[in-house]
């Protein structure tokens, strides 16, 4: 029972992880590899919000939520529009964007026990014999309803009709009048601003360290190799079957062996279906 | 511009030596043989020559910046055939944990070491990285990206191979000059032998599997095959270097792993120009001497790398080398248009 109830919350997590990451490279083929340093940059910032500024936690969480946003866009227009195009150039600037975020706060000295952020809500409750805390049941639910908000937003409104357009074809959607760059950089933007929902969420449940960004960028990435990039389907299964792997094996193996599981699902899923559980043909062009 | 006014563009010519491709040369005089020698001499004249000027504490620098343009050398190497590696460290751990694991277990010297140290560490990474070589570009990235995470993560928590600790009183490398002079020479010989090859056809195989895999698989080439191959060629290029190491601080520890080990190359691939090789050996001349002199700003220096890094990719994307070359080789003028 408790397997299955810390297999969801870890799997969810893992899908809070992943869900910008991968709505960015779906839609505009950026591998935003600052994912896990704008997570920890957001936490920080909340932080400083927090403590520095005395603002409440209602307002500070969704300041910092907006800047990340934010700066997803500036990263775009600032930096990535010079080298659109040129995958390794791409690859280095976010790369280099995000370690340079992470060491920075590494040399200011932004990470230690002090900076963890409080919880929302205190206390826990029993689901079947198993002792769950208020914050990570929160994580769950706010996993939940952000995935469905973000299908409703790809499928319902106009700006993810575009989205859907370019990820399918970009020359396509520009003959048809979709801005590429605008919607690019606007993809970039909410996943970064995704990656700072989650870090709004999972944070308080541990401490900031600059190995966390890390973490959570390999995370990201073993997801959306193992479920395939287009489809929120494969993205979900991917999360539970890391999530649900990793647990298994801290249980059984003991913790130390969970780093293994990311690396040795992605070996097997490509061993087997070289595209990802949901990848469609446009991927396996794309990746082998 | 307005209409009417004189315009110029600038024209190029390349000068009169070439002779119908980039490597054949029709030479007239002994100027034009230096005008080609040079450039080929200075770097091997230069780098023999600088241990004797170059003495204590500069002198190691020289040295590891030799370790760092080895690191650089095959990273261009992966990443003339479309593997971007973001995780040298790797190639370069495993070299210098195999070195240590016999020196340190069984007492081998140096000698033995560094060759096994050399051909297991190609070996290891090749065959470790054999499953993933069907990925492309990003996702082979973040392979990369995680392996040196992953091993430093389960040599900490196994404690294998001295945990935390590390090895430490390792043999030591012969006194004297003998190793400053090894790492130059090996250093020299990858980067002429690296230019060599990707000219070759067999280069022009793995240059044609970087721009489109496709057509090399319709000519009925293994290009995974290809790939570990030239996996294997840098994993033994970053394995010498590790091993190098080893014996050099007589220690190896976690730290072979870090992410210096990984971030510099790309650093230095990036300024010097990706795809020369020349250029990855010139970047990593240029970039270690100046985070020693950046020593007072430790824990900023890799980030310090990472704004190189960005702004070499968007402000001189061809790279320091290319563009030397290119002001080398050709004449510059302004021509009047219009």
């Amino acid at each position: 029972m408790s397997l299955l109830i810390y297999g969801t919350i870890t799997s969810i997590i893992l899908a809070l992880y992943a869900v910008g990451f991968s709505l960015a490279y779906g839609i505009s083929g950026l591998a935003n590899f600052a994912h896990g340093a704008l997570y920890i940059l957001t936490g920080y910032l909340v932080w400083a919000f927090l403590n520095q500024l005395g603002l409440p936690y209602f307002l500070s969480a969704p300041l910092s939520v907006v800047i990340i946003g934010f700066l997803g866009f500036v990263l775009y227009w600032g930096l990535l529009l010079r080298v659109r195009g040129v995958p390794l150039a791409e690859l280095i600037v976010t790369f280099a964007a995000g370690v340079a975020i992470l060491e920075l706060l590494m040399w200011k000295g932004f990470y230690g026990i002090q900076y963890s952020l409080p919880l929302f809500v205190r206390g826990g409750v029993k689901l079947g014999g198993v002792a769950v805390d208020y914050q990570r049941l929160f994580v769950v639910g706010t996993g939940i309803v952000l995935i469905v908000l973000l299908y409703l937003f790809v499928h319902h409104t106009k700006i993810g009709l575009a989205f859907r357009g370019m990820a399918q074809n970009e020359r396509t959607a520009l003959s048809v009048g979709i801005e590429s760059d605008w919607i690019g950089s606007l993809s970039l933007a909410v996943g970064s601003a995704l990656a700072a929902v989650a870090a709004v969420v999972v944070l308080p449940l541990g401490v900031m360290e600059s190995a966390i960004g890390y973490e959570v960028l390999i995370y990201a990435l073993a997801v959306a190799i193992i479920g395939g990039l287009e489809s929120t389907l494969g993205m979900i299964v991917g999360s539970f079957i890391i999530g649900f792997g990793q647990v298994a094996t801290a249980r059984y193996l003991g913790p130390k062996w969970m780093i293994i599981v990311p690396l040795t699902a992605i070996v097997l899923v490509l061993a087997i279906r070289p595209s990802g559980l949901f990848g469609q043909f446009k991927e396996l062009e794309e990746r082998i | 511009m307005a209409e009417g006014e004189a315009r110029y563009r600038k024209k190029r010519l390349d000068r009169g030596i070439k002779a119908r491709a980039d490597t054949i040369f029709a030479i007239a005089s002994y100027k034009e043989i230096l005008y080609l020698a040079l450039p080929r001499a200075l770097p091997v004249i230069i780098l023999f020559s600088l241990p004797f000027i170059l003495t204590g504490y500069w002198g190691k620098v020289l040295v590891y910046a030799c370790v760092y343009g080895l690191l650089a050398l095959s990273w261009d190497f992966l990443a003339s055939c479309g593997l971007f590696s973001l995780g040298q460290a790797f190639f370069l751990g495993i070299g210098a944990y195999i070195a240590g694991t016999l020196s340190y277990y069984f007492h081998w010297p140096p000698v033995i070491t560094l060759p096994i140290a050399t051909i297991g560490g190609g070996v290891i990474s090749a065959a470790l990285l054999s499953p993933v070589v069907r990925l492309r570009g990003v996702y082979f990235a973040m392979v990369t990206l995680m392996l040196p995470m992953l091993f430093m993560k389960m040599i900490e928590t196994t404690g294998i191979f001295g945990g935390a600790q590390g090895l430490s009183a390792l043999k030591p490398l012969a006194k004297g000059w003998v190793g400053t002079y090894l790492m130059i020479s090996v250093f020299l010989a990858c980067l002429f032998i690296f230019r060599r090859i990707i000219n070759e056809d067999y280069g022009l195989v793995l240059r044609a599997i970087r721009d489109d895999d496709r057509a090399v698989m319709s000519a009925a080439i293994n290009i995974y095959w290809r790939k570990i191959q030239a996996l294997f060629v840098a994993g033994a290029v970053g394995g010498f270097a590790g091993a190098f190491l080893t014996h050099h601080y007589q220690f190896v520890g976690m730290s072979v792993f870090a992410l210096d080990y990984s971030i510099l190359p790309v650093a230095a691939a990036a300024l010097g120009g990706p795809g020369t090789f020349a250029g990855a050996a010139l970047g990593s001349m240029i970039l270690v001497p100046l985070s020693e002199a950046l020593r007072a700003l430790s824990g900023l220096r890799i980030a310090i790398y990472c704004v190189i890094m960005i702004l070499s990719v968007i402000a001189l994307p061809e790279g320091i080398f290319h563009y030397i070359e290119r002001k080398y080789h050709q004449f510059e003028r302004l021509v009047r248009v219009g």
